[in-house]
């Protein structure tokens, strides 16, 4: 019987088995199969990831993992990136950073993601963990350089410093030099968020040069051209790297001196920075370009013609994001040169201009989608759209995972005929069988949600905009997609029935966050009453709800499970539907 | 459906260009912090209607804050080295256009512009007495009036009233009108602390780095001699509409001593 086989294998051997599982998604499956499994697996697992910080609380986590050495923690919602979240939300990473702090004294990763961070926090974080290798904040804010400098300073065993897309109090760019001259096990740096103009230049080659064994680089744009030479000098073992800003006044020697130093730089696999890109010292990384796999010019200004001839240097790469200057010529060519292309975004250089600024259509999608095979995930903003050109891209590239589309005037219809796009994001969900994202724009009717219901069944993550016509759109798809984890929903006409028809979809979710809808705040008490497992958050800065009628839509709501119960560091314009009355203050 | 609100007045105007209109301007919202955002977009059809343009939508087209930041930046820093002169350059005194003369002409890296942190667009503001900051878009607006109506708005609307201590509310309602208990500072480029209003509006949106509303008592040793706006020249506001009545600026502490303000 399963008793007999549990004990057939001393718990030694099932950790050694174990060890070798190292996806969340198969470790909670391991977990589930029996107790003795269950208890085994949770002394052994290693690495935690909690997808949202507040389904289940700190004291939970440390009580079923003894012994983890690395946690990921993600916290505010993703509409959080696009200002949707008011400031003051929630998503304070310090109630972790205490407990841990007592309990995990050989804690070495720390990942954050949209999460509050504290100079306070950061202190506690050098302080307490001993062996600290790896600390990953990605698009989280609250933190200065002051809190980075004690971690340069204490944390000897520091691998891994990873400040993507933060929002950093940058009170002194001198926090670099509190790394000790006797510290060099710096594998990774991305200071790349941080705008300080005082850069302390000598200090950061300093670093570099001591810290053989850096791999990863990314700069800031106030780290000018003419000081790359030299810090590539110190490190031409870099794999990645990220330049300041890419520009100055034409020099011979400047040049030279850059292309020479980039030939010297065997390893390299990834560049990104490139800001305010002037097109004459581009050709200095020609020598690196055959061997080069990502490549990140989103951030440079320069125009199709320099982007065509970059890119045709570039057999092997994998990954390109780029703004939208390079034109449906330049996707054209990239086509047919980088037959490796896994990952493609494009992003617009003049979001707001009424009229496109460059040429840059469904065409260039199309002419990618057939020319690379290996194309699976796609960020691409343009200005018009046709189902013929989607069912076309569906049919060329069935192997998508990731389809991200946004056509920049809300509610656009296809252009050809004036309809709606339902039936090109229909096609997109029927060919692409393994779709986990997608992000829908344009006009949209019910319909496009009944092909996702029913196709999308690999759907794990759905943003819609924009979109819609009736409660029928949400319960297509609350309904019809198996595998949903997260739905984000704004400015779409949904309401109170599909919600509460599929109320116990929302438990096996992550979240849901619906904001400029027209869910009322009757219907947001009745699902806090009904779900007790389910957090129900009302945020609304015109003031409480109740103080409305009760058939009033709310502005936004953001529902996800939880065990841990309601949170009680809610900001005065976040109130959680509660089991008792419905409405509960912070 | 209008634009948030913003009325653009001819003195303290970006060059002619309408918010509708611009190319280049960034993000044209006020952050959704403030209450123009949450009425401006239409809760029963769940759709805006009439909306001209994306650049009437909070957070839309979705691009993150940074990279719409990094847009702006680049072009700002293009319109400053054409040496633009949208601002109403006649009314204004001399030496403010001095400054003007010397902020243009001098060549304006890309990294020393605005806000170096690349974030252009949203500047904090705390308030003292209250432990959570916010997020303002400075480009949402295109003169102090605006700007203070929403920082009134944000700080001292009802939602805040669980948040903050009561008397400092009944205090702080007369914000800005010069009488308060309160003014509005910010920090500029170089880290010093200045009260807002003195200097055009262009020249600072590109220095301010963050805004405090700070209690009066703690920005002592300034020559406080309260003028009201519209004695300004850069202003057109009457004095019955706004009340809000700036102070001159000059720098009233070190620039070596830092203010550091306790993130959230």
């Amino acid at each position: 019987m399963h008793k007999k086989m549990a004990f057939s294998f001393p718990d030694e051997v099932l950790e050694h088995v174990f060890s070798f599982i190292q996806s969340d998604k198969d470790r909670n499956a391991v977990s589930m199969v029996c107790k003795s499994w269950y208890e085994i697996e949770r002394w052994c697992r290693r690495k935690v990831f909690v997808g949202n910080c507040y389904a289940v609380s700190p004291k939970m986590v440390i009580r079923r993992f003894p012994e983890f050495r690395s946690i990921e923690l993600k916290g505010k919602p993703h509409f959080a990136d696009f200002n949707l979240v008011p400031d003051g939300w929630g998503g304070y990473v310090s109630p972790w950073i205490e407990e841990m702090a007592g309990a995990y004294p050989w804690l070495e990763e720390i990942r954050l993601k949209r999460m509050v961070v504290t100079d306070e926090s950061l202190e506690l974080i050098a302080k307490s963990f001993k062996n600290f290798k790896v600390l990953v904040l990605s698009s989280c804010e609250g933190f200065s350089t002051d809190g980075l400098a004690v971690i340069a300073a204490s944390c000897k065993n520091l691998k891994e410093l990873d400040l993507r897309d933060c929002e950093v109090d940058d009170l002194s760019a001198h926090w670099l030099s509190h790394f000790p001259e006797t510290y060099t096990s710096l594998v990774s740096l991305n200071i790349s968020c941080l705008g300080s103009d005082e850069a302390s230049f000598s200090a950061l080659e300093r670093l570099v040069g001591r810290c053989t064994n850096l791999k990863t680089l990314q700069l800031n744009r106030a780290v000018p051209l003419d000081k790359i030479a030299n810090i590539l000098r110190h490190a031409p073992q870099l794999v990645e790297f990220g330049t300041g800003t890419y520009t100055a006044d034409v020099r011979p020697d400047v040049y030279s001196d850059l292309a020479g130093v980039f030939s010297s730089c065997k390893e390299l696999k990834s560049l990104s920075g490139f800001w305010d890109v002037v097109p004459d010292y581009l050709p200095a990384i020609y020598p690196v370009c055959s061997k080069l796999t990502s490549l990140n010019l989103s951030y440079a200004t320069i125009q199709s013609p320099d982007l065509i001839k970059l890119v045709s240097h570039c057999p092997n790469l994998q990954r390109l994001l780029v703004l939208d200057y390079i034109e449906d010529s330049g996707l054209e060519v990239l086509a047919s040169s980088c037959k490796d292309l896994q990952e493609l975004r494009v992003f617009p250089s003049d979001p707001f201009g009424a009229e496109p600024n460059v040429s840059l259509t469904e065409q260039g999608l199309v002419a990618v989608s057939l020319g690379c095979p290996k194309l699976q995930s796609v960020l691409y903003f343009c200005r018009r759209m046709s189902n013929e050109a989607l069912v076309t891209i569906a049919r060329n590239r069935p192997n998508f995972t990731r389809f991200r589309l946004c056509i920049i005037e809300p509610k656009t219809a296809d252009y050809l005929t004036l309809e709606p796009l339902d039936v090109g994001f229909g096609a997109i969900v029927q060919y692409c069988k393994d779709l986990k994202r997608l992000s829908l724009s344009g006009l949209l009717t019910d319909r496009v949600f009944e092909y996702i219901g029913t196709y999308a069944k690999k759907l794990e993550m759905l943003s819609v905009a924009f979109a819609g016509d009736s409660d029928l759109g949400l319960h297509h798809v609350l309904s019809g997609c198996e595998s949903l984890r997260k739905l984000e929903i704004r400015d779409c006409p949904f309401g109170d029935k599909a919600l509460l028809a599929n109320a116990a979809k929302l438990e096996t979710m992550r979240s849901l966050w619906m904001s400029s809808c027209a869910v009322s705040f009757a219907a947001c008490k009745l699902l806090g009453q009904k779900m007790p497992r389910l957090n129900v958050e009302v945020i609304d800065e015109r003031g409480p709800p109740d103080s409305r009628p009760e058939n009033c839509p709310v502005d936004k709501l953001y529902i996800y499970r939880s065990i841990a119960g309601p949170r009680f560091d809610m900001p005065p314009f976040v109130w959680t539907m509660d089991e008792d009355s419905g409405l509960r203050l912070s | 459906v209008l634009s948030k609100g913003e009325v653009v007045s001819e003195a303290c105007s970006y060059p002619a260009e309408s918010e509708l209109e611009t190319k280049n301007g960034g993000p044209s919202v006020s952050v959704s912090g403030t209450k123009r955002a949450a009425e401006s977009v239409s809760h029963e059809g769940g759709s805006p209607t009439g909306v001209s343009g994306s650049s009437q939508v909070v957070g839309w087209p979705p691009i993150r804050a940074y990279r719409m930041n990094s847009l702006v930046n680049q072009a700002k820093s293009q319109r400053a080295d054409e040496g633009d002169s949208g601002i109403g350059e006649k009314d204004k005194p001399k030496d403010a256009l001095k400054k003007k003369l010397n902020y243009n002409g001098n060549k304006i890296s890309s990294t020393t512009t605005v806000n170096e942190k690349g974030h252009l667009g949203f500047v904090k503001v705390n308030m003292d007495g209250i432990p959570i900051g916010r997020k303002v878009d400075l480009n949402a607006h295109s003169c102090y009036q605006s700007l203070a109506q929403a920082l009134e708005d944000m700080f001292l609307g009802s939602t805040n009233s669980v948040g903050a201590e009561k008397e400092q509310l009944t205090k702080a309602s007369k914000l800005l009108d010069g009488s308060s208990e309160f003014v509005l500072t910010y920090e500029d480029k170089e880290g010093d602390w200045m009260l807002v209003g003195d200097v055009p509006w262009r020249m600072f949106v590109s220095s301010v780095r963050r805004l405090r509303i700070m209690r009066t008592s703690e920005a002592n040793g300034l020559g406080i001699h309260k003028k009201s706006m519209a004695n300004h020249s850069c202003f057109s506001f009457s004095v019955s509409e706004s009340c809000y009545s700036f102070v001159a600026a000059p720098r009233f502490h070190d620039s070596n001593e830092r203010q550091r303000s306790k993130p959230i």
